[in-house]
């Protein structure tokens, strides 16, 4: 849309930053250029690296780390090569996990969104409003205080006990479903955000035109509205899917850190007692692949969806 | 883009200057709750030194820290026994003599020669203890001192019970429950105790060191890993938490303040200790964390009831504790292993 | 968004009333208030405990501002303030440099004319969005201690400025498509100086835009806990890490005090923000 702004293209090409791209990019460039891309590819290169003994590394290439991950040889390395399930596992609990955190919110975001942008104009943005407040509260102050509603002790089975609902408390706290509530709750306006904006910007003579070809209130949402907001839907999933995968706040203080996700575990080689470099930088770089791979898979449908439309 | 510049130069001055102009500093390497802040307020007090703490949980994640670039920056930390050995072994330390330290006859007999630092060269005693499990006798009521409660717990404790996060001292308990010796190389042994402590973790409800007195205090676990200090702190909160000396055995450790090698204030630093070593001063630290000093003449600045404190007090048939053995670095990563394994 | 609006209200009018039932679909309501219900239960629940007289932190005992008092004026009064502090400095420095640079960024992509390598330079902008923040701290960490740089207050400035970029890009460069280049064309064809252009007619126009990005920037930057520690030095502290070593222990009033702090500040900030977008699309 921005696209019509300018009403003549050659008038266009007058445009004040000509001459000036490179001067104008060359910050944002540099920054990220040096604080980011070439951080990545030294962790890839320290991920060839051999482990010192609890931190640091030693300057021998080696692909130790990565097999490590992949290959099992029992616990004394002598038992016959075969592919190691550990970490796999740690990878597809985190991935499951995230999924889940996924389409929870999005069974919540997407009505939420939907209502907030039908709603009339004013409450509107009201609603945007208070939906984005969480938001701007520290992610460690939203998980701990979810800590202290669900314990065992906590408010929650406190009044339920209060009000003789049950006798005895609700085990929450250290449980999978504490993880699971800690990244649906952590994400949640990653996903109404993104889905508002579309909706708010679809057009509803679409469904207008759906109900007049007699078609029932559910399959005019199904065929006709998430299709065309489709591309937001997608927004919230990624916004919500990528953080949950690297999350360990929940983890760590809602699920009692018993079994590794892979934000714990590559911490626990940085930050805790493991100190081998080089495989968290492997995790972390075998982490980076599966994203980059779902988010060129993204692009392509982005792409062909866009050329379908023309 | 020269504004930019500028502003950057300016914050590099900021920073730069920043340092430069403060008074003279003591950077504290810790473990989390584990010296009043009065303390470091009188400290500050009588010698003008500004000081910087920050904390740790455990003593491997401290070492990893310092590895990862934290040497340099710190000029103490207090690792445990076996820790010592393992920091000097790489180097980590400083060394100083004992006429550097006013107070170093302070230090009591049979904390002077130890094995882990023979003759004090690196370090000095901070506080000694034992490490072992509390259990909520509000919801289990039968025997305690066996180390069965933890890992094959009567069914009142199941999915209950919190553990250090901790691949040292869990393991080294775990091999007690066992018997089996530390740094164990044998496989059938190594095995048996990974197999024990996936089934035992069924029953666990969390990992957690720092957290290791609120779980049980706010009832998220009804028994959990603790050394004996921390467990006394508890029971302060919760009447019905009782410590455990078990039958098996348990862990004792002695934490100690070491010089760090590259240290940025060797001088505050020796001050520091000399500081740490006066009995009324180590006697404040003992008052607040609930262990014991290694130094002469706190007696009489202790707390009354410190003396009767279950906690330090073992049964006269409790075992004596071990301490934990330092394993060579090929031993140690078959354990780092089980752990990894234990936490997938 | 303002193109759509005039065709669909011209066409619908008629049939508004037809068009609200349409819309409607049953439980969505529920959905929405069951989903503000779980974004705000925990919040709240804090900020009440916060006011708790009893040392316990489940038994309410009444009444009380002591543990304000214990933030402002107890023992760990001082470490508090020092992370805060450092927290203030690091935020708002990290947004004002991230804000110039996704200004400049922002006007090169969205005005600039096509470019070999345009679509590269949207997608490294993006990049830290994209990255999960445990790689990026990694990441950043490792390049740290392989260059030797001393790891304190400027490391975390650094690190947050990267991650910033992007957040404010997006509302400015947001605000930059919706400023028709017909302002700039005039200012143009009056022969103002390219720089003259921008200063007196682009960037007043551009100020909401500017202003939300910094915003977001400043409270991302002020948020941030992987990272930072990451990447921070001995005895450096932010409020999140403070914070987090605080809560790691338990969960203690003082802490609900803090929170309850924290978030009528971020209250504010948004209010703010909310407020000069709103004047923002009047003009």
């Amino acid at each position: 849309m921005a696209g019509m702004a300018s009403p003549k293209g050659n008038k266009a090409e007058a445009s004040i930053v000509d001459g000036r791209l490179g001067i104008l990019l060359l910050p944002s460039w540099v920054v990220i250029g040096i604080l980011l891309v070439i951080p990545v590819l030294i962790m890839f290169v320290y991920s060839f690296l051999t482990q010192d003994f609890r931190g640091g590394v030693i300057w021998t290439f080696t692909l130790e780390a990565y097999d490590q991950f992949f290959i099992d040889r029992g616990l004394f390395g002598d038992e016959p090569a075969q592919l190691e399930w550990t970490y796999i596992l740690i990878f597809w609990r985190s991935f499951l996990q995230a999924f889940f955190a996924m389409i929870f919110c999005l069974l919540i975001g997407f009505p939420t969104a939907y209502f907030m942008a039908t709603s009339p104009p004013k409450s509107r943005s009201f609603l945007l409003f208070l939906v984005t407040i969480p938001y701007w509260v520290n992610l460690l102050i939203r998980t701990v205080s979810m800590k202290f509603l669900i314990r065992d002790t906590g408010p929650i089975n406190e009044w339920l006990m209060a009000f003789g609902m049950i006798d005895e408390p609700i085990r929450m706290i250290n449980t999978a479903f504490a993880v699971q509530l800690g990244l649906f709750y952590s994400y949640l306006p990653f996903m109404v955000l993104p889905i508002y904006a579309s909706i708010e910007r679809y057009n509803f003579v679409l469904s207008e035109a759906a109900a007049d070809l007699y078609t029932g209130r559910w399959t005019t949402l199904f065929k006709v509205l998430i299709p065309t907001v489709k591309p937001g839907i997608i927004a919230g999933c990624i916004l919500v899917f990528i953080p949950s995968l690297g999350a360990f706040l929940a983890p760590d203080l809602l699920g009692g850190a018993k079994n590794f996700m892979i934000g714990s575990l590559v911490e626990e080689q940085f930050k805790g007692q493991a100190g081998d470099w080089p495989f968290g930088a492997a995790v972390s770089m075998i982490l980076l692949t599966i994203i980059m791979i779902v988010l060129l898979f993204y692009a392509r449908s982005q792409t062909n969806s866009a050329g379908r439309g023309h | 883009m020269r504004k930019l510049t500028t502003l950057m130069t300016a914050a590099t001055m900021v920073f730069a200057t920043g340092q430069s102009i403060a008074a003279e500093k003591l950077s504290i390497y810790h473990w989390f709750e584990y010296i009043p802040q009065e303390l470091l307020n009188k400290f500050t007090a009588e010698t003008g030194i500004e000081v910087v703490m920050d904390t740790y949980d455990s003593n491997e994640a401290m070492l990893a820290n310092l590895k990862a670039g934290g040497m340099g920056n710190y000029d103490v930390a207090v690792p445990g026994d076996y820790m010592v050995e393992i920091m000097i072994n790489e180097g980590m330390l400083d060394s100083f003599a004992s006429s550097e330290l006013s107070n170093f006859g302070n230090i009591e007999d049979k904390w002077r020669d130890v094995s882990f630092d023979m003759g004090r060269k690196h370090s000095i005693p901070y506080q000694w203890g034992s490490t072992s499990f509390s259990v909520d006798t509000s919801v289990y009521g039968g025997d305690i001192n066996t180390t069965d409660i933890i890992f094959n717990p009567p069914s009142e404790l199941k999915g209950k019970i919190n553990v250090l996060d901790t691949a040292g001292e869990t393991l080294v308990f775990a091999s007690i429950h066992m018997g089996i010796p530390q740094c164990s190389t044998d496989k059938e042994q190594l095995k048996a105790l990974s197999k024990m402590l996936d089934g035992a973790k069924k029953n666990w409800a969390s990992f957690n060191s720092d957290g290791a007195k609120d779980v049980l205090v706010s009832g998220d676990a009804a028994a959990g890993m603790i050394w004996n200090g921390f467990g006394a702190k508890a029971r302060a909160e919760n009447a019905s938490l009782k410590y455990a000396y078990p039958k098996q055995g348990y862990i004792v450790w002695m934490d100690n303040v070491v010089l760090l090698k590259d240290a940025p204030n060797r001088d505050a630093a020796l001050k520091f200790m000399d500081f740490l070593l006066e009995p009324e001063n180590a006697a404040a630290v003992t008052n607040y964390a609930r262990y014991a000093a290694g130094v002469k003449g706190v007696g009489k600045h202790l707390d009354a009831e410190l003396s009767e404190a279950l906690e330090n007090n073992p049964p006269a048939d409790a075992p004596a504790g071990q301490f934990v053995q330092v394993c060579d670095q090929q031993t140690q990563g078959l354990y780092d292993a089980i752990w990894t394994r234990l936490k997938k | 968004m303002p193109a759509a609006k005039p065709i669909q209200r011209g066409v619908v009018t008629d049939m508004a009333v037809a068009n609200k039932k349409m819309k409607w679909y049953p439980g969505f309501r529920e959905i929405t208030l069951a989903c503000f219900f779980i974004l705000y239960a925990p919040l709240i629940i804090v900020m009440i405990y916060s006011f708790n007289a009893s040392q316990s932190i489940t038994i309410w005992g009444g009444f009380s501002l002591q543990w304000y008092e214990e933030v402002f004026f107890g023992i760990e009064a001082e470490k508090f303030k020092k992370a805060t502090i450092n927290s203030l400095i690091i935020a708002i420095m990290a947004a004002v440099v991230s804000t110039v640079i996704a200004t400049a960024a922002a006007l090169a992509m969205v005005r600039g004319k096509a470019f070999k390598g345009k679509s590269l330079t949207f997608g490294l902008i993006n990049l830290p969005l994209m990255v999960p923040e445990i790689v990026t701290a990694v990441a950043t960490l490792i390049f740290f201690s392989v260059i030797g740089f001393d790891r304190g207050v400027l490391s975390i400035l650094l690190a947050h400025i990267v991650f910033c970029i992007p957040f404010a890009y997006l509302p400015i460069s947001a605000r930059l498509q919706g400023i028709s280049s017909i302002y700039e064309q005039a200012g143009r064809d009056l022969y103002a100086t390219p720089g003259q252009t921008f200063l007196l007619i682009l960037f007043p126009l551009m100020v909401p835009g500017i202003l939300s990005g910094f915003l977001l920037a400043f409270i991302i930057s002020l948020d941030d806990f992987i990272i930072t520690n990451f990447v921070k030095g001995a005895g450096v502290e932010t409020l999140p890490t403070a914070i987090f070593g605080a809560v790691k222990q338990g969960i203690k009033p003082n802490i609900m005090a803090i929170s309850t702090l924290m978030l009528t500040v971020s209250i504010v900030l948004v209010s703010i923000s909310y407020l000069i977008s709103r004047i923002g699309r009047q003009n």
